[in-house]
C-alpha cells in the first residue's frame, strides 16, 4: 500500500530568527517500517517531525506522504493519515476530560457519535485508561498522560504514527508499558528519541541527524555499534548492547 | 510560592467537591445555572434598605450545602476573601446617610448602616451561591451547560481552555518562584529585575505553549470549532428543581416572609 510511505527530498528549513534547523534532509520510509530518529539536542529532530504533517512548511525541498505532497491543499488528508504525538503531553491533552480529548480527532473527522464513542472506548481500553475516562488530564500521572496522548491520536486510526520523545520522564514500568503499547501499532512508526535502549526494542531502522543533515541511515544495530559515528553525533552505545556483546555476543 | 500553591489546592478542592454523587450533583447543569440566575436576579433586585426580606434567601444555600454535602468552613473562608472588597464599597454609607430608620430600644439605627448591611448580605448570598454552583456542577459541566443553553462557542471554549491551563500555568509559575527563592537566600521581596524577567519568561512560555497546543489541535483536524460528544437529557427532577426554587425566589421577592412570619408569631403569642 503506497499511502503509508513517508518521503522527504532535500528538506531545508530555517527558523525566523535565522537558525538553520534542517540543511538538506532526504529519506524514504516505506510501509510498516519502524524508524528511530536520533541525534544530539538541536540536531533538528523535532523540526523534522513538524514537517511530516505540515505544521511547518519547508523552505526548500519537499515532503511526500503516501501519494500526496504536503501542501496547504492536501493538509486535511495528510493530517488524517499522519498521527502526531507531541513531546509534552500537556500540550496534547487540551480538553477537559480524557474521553473528550480522545474524541476530539474523530469528531473533527465528522464521524457519527456512536462510531466516535466506540472508537474512543476501544482505544482507551487498548492503552489501559478506560477507568480514567472522565478524569481531567491534570489529575493523571505522567505515564498515564503519555498513554492518553497516544490514545488521542490512535482514535483517528492513522496510517503513520509520529512520536516525539515518548519515553522521557517516565518511570521504568511506565516506560516498559509504553514500549509494549507502541509495539502493538503495526503501521509505519517514526520515533524521535534519546532513549537508545528503547529503539533496540522498537525500531529495526535508525536515522541519525547531525546539525540538520542525515549523518547515517541504516539498521539500528549496525549504527549503534559504530562507536565513532555515535560519538561524533553526541550519542553513546547503549549499555545493553555492550553487556550482551561481552557476555557472548548473542544478538 | 506558598500562596500560589494554596490557590492551586483550592481550585482542585472545588473540582473534587464537584465529583461527588448526590442528588444535587446529578442535576442537569442547565437546571442549576438557570436557578442560580433567577436567585441572583431576585436578590440583586431588592431595594437598598431591604434587610429583613433578604433573610429568607439564605434557605437556598443552606439546603444546597447540606444536600450537596459541601464543607461549610471551606466555602465560608472563600467568601471571607471577597468581603473586604465589598465592605470598602459600602463603608461610607453610614457616614453619609445618617437618618434614623429603625430603633432598637434606645439605639437609633441609621439608613446608612442598614444599606451597608444589605450590601454585605447580598454579597455573601451571591458569592456563596456562585461557589455552590461550581462545587456541585464542576467548571467543565458548567461550561457545557452554558453551551447547551446557546451561549456562543467563542465565549465557552476560551473559558474551558483557561480552566484547563490554569493548573499548568500555576504549576510552572510556582516552580519558577521556587527556583528563585532557593537562590535568593531568604531575602524579602522580589526585586524588580527578578520579578520583571520572571513574569516576562512566564509570558513567553505561555505563548510558546499556546503555539504548541494550537499545532496539536491542527494535527487532529481542528478547524475552528470545538465539538463536544456529550449529551444531556433533561429529566423531570431538573424541571421540578428549577420551577420550585424559582417560584419560591419570586414569591420571596414580592412577599416579605420575615415580616409575615413575625406578624403570625405575634398573633399566636398572647
Amino acid at each position: 500500500m503506497s499511502h503509508h510511505i513517508v518521503e522527504t527530498e532535500n528538506l531545508e528549513f530555517a527558523y525566523p530568527d535565522g537558525t538553520a534547523a534542517l540543511r538538506g534532509v532526504s529519506f524514504r520510509i516505506t510501509h510498516g517500517e519502524s524508524v528511530a530518529l536520533i541525534g544530539a539536542n538541536g540536531a533538528g529532530k523535532s523540526t523534522l517531525l513538524l514537517h511530516l504533517n505540515g505544521c511547518l512548511v519547508p523552505a526548500k525541498g519537499s515532503v511526500r506522504v503516501g501519494d500526496f505532497p504536503v501542501t496547504r491543499k492536501t493538509l486535511p488528508a495528510i493530517r488524517r493519515s499522519v498521527g502526531m504525538v507531541f513531546q509534552d503531553a500537556d500540550d496534547q491533552l487540551f480538553m477537559p476530560t480524557v474521553y473528550e480529548d480522545v474524541a476530539f480527532g474523530p469528531l473533527n473527522l465528522g464521524l457519527p457519535p456512536e462510531e466516535v464513542d466506540k472508537r474512543v472506548m476501544d482505544v482507551l481500553a487498548r492503552v489501559g485508561l478506560a477507568h480514567l475516562k472522565d478524569k481531567p488530564p491534570y489529575r493523571l500521572s505522567e505515564g498515564q498522560k503519555r498513554s492518553a496522548a497516544i490514545a488521542t491520536v490512535l482514535s483517528m486510526s492513522p496510517d503513520i504514527l509520529v512520536i516525539d520523545e515518548p519515553s522521557s520522564n517516565l518511570d521504568p514500568l511506565s516506560r516498559r508499558n509504553l514500549i509494549n503499547l507502541l509495539k502493538t501499532f503495526s503501521h509505519t512508526k517514526i520515533i524521535a528519541t534519546h532513549d537508545l535502549d528503547m529503539i533496540l526494542d522498537l525500531c529495526e531502522r535508525t536515522i541519525i541527524l547531525r546539525e540538520g543533515r542525515v549523518a547515517a541511515d541504516g539498521k539500528t544495530l549496525d549504527l549503534l555499534r559504530n562507536d565513532r559515528l555515535m560519538e561524533e553525533s553526541h550519542l553513546e552505545r547503549p549499555y545493553r548492547l555492550t553487556a550482551r556483546e561481552k557476555g557472548g555476543g548473542r544478538e | 510560592m506558598a500562596k500560589l500553591e494554596s490557590a492551586f489546592f483550592d481550585l482542585s478542592l472545588l473540582e473534587t467537591l464537584s465529583h461527588q454523587e448526590t442528588g444535587v450533583h446529578r442535576l442537569d447543569p442547565r437546571a442549576k445555572l438557570l436557578t442560580t440566575a433567577v436567585f441572583l436576579a431576585t436578590v440583586m433586585s431588592f431595594g437598598r434598605y431591604d434587610l429583613s426580606a433578604i433573610m429568607p434567601f439564605f434557605l437556598y444555600p443552606m439546603v444546597m450545602m447540606s444536600a450537596g454535602n459541601l464543607p461549610m468552613g471551606y466555602l465560608l473562608k472563600r467568601i471571607g476573601v471577597v468581603l473586604p472588597f465589598v465592605g470598602l464599597i459600602g463603608i461610607f454609607n453610614p457616614l453619609f446617610d445618617q437618618t434614623v430608620m429603625m430603633t432598637l430600644g434606645p439605639l437609633g439605627i441609621s439608613g446608612g448602616w442598614i444599606s451597608f448591611l444589605s450590601i454585605l448580605l447580598r454579597c455573601v448570598l451571591t458569592v456563596w451561591v456562585a461557589m455552590i454552583l461550581v462545587a456541585t456542577t464542576g467548571f467543565h459541566a458548567m461550561c457545557s451547560g452554558l453551551e447547551r443553553m446557546g451561549v456562543p462557542n467563542v465565549f465557552v471554549v476560551p473559558l474551558l481552555l483557561v480552566h484547563r491551563y490554569l493548573f499548568v500555568l500555576i504549576d510552572e509559575a510556582s516552580r519558577m518562584t521556587r527556583a528563585r527563592s532557593l537562590r535568593s537566600f531568604s531575602r524579602r521581596g522580589f526585586g524588580l529585575t527578578a520579578w520583571s524577567s520572571l513574569s516576562g519568561h512566564l509570558l513567553l512560555r505561555t505563548m510558546d505553549r499556546a503555539h504548541r497546543i494550537h499545532l496539536a489541535m491542527l494535527s487532529r483536524g481542528f478547524s475552528g470549532e470545538i465539538r463536544v460528544a456529550r449529551r444531556y437529557a433533561i429529566r423531570l427532577s431538573d424541571v421540578a428543581f428549577v420551577l420550585v426554587w424559582s417560584s419560591l425566589f419570586i414569591a420571596m421577592r414580592f412577599y416579605n416572609v420575615s415580616t409575615l412570619a413575625g406578624n403570625a408569631l405575634m398573633k399566636v403569642l398572647p
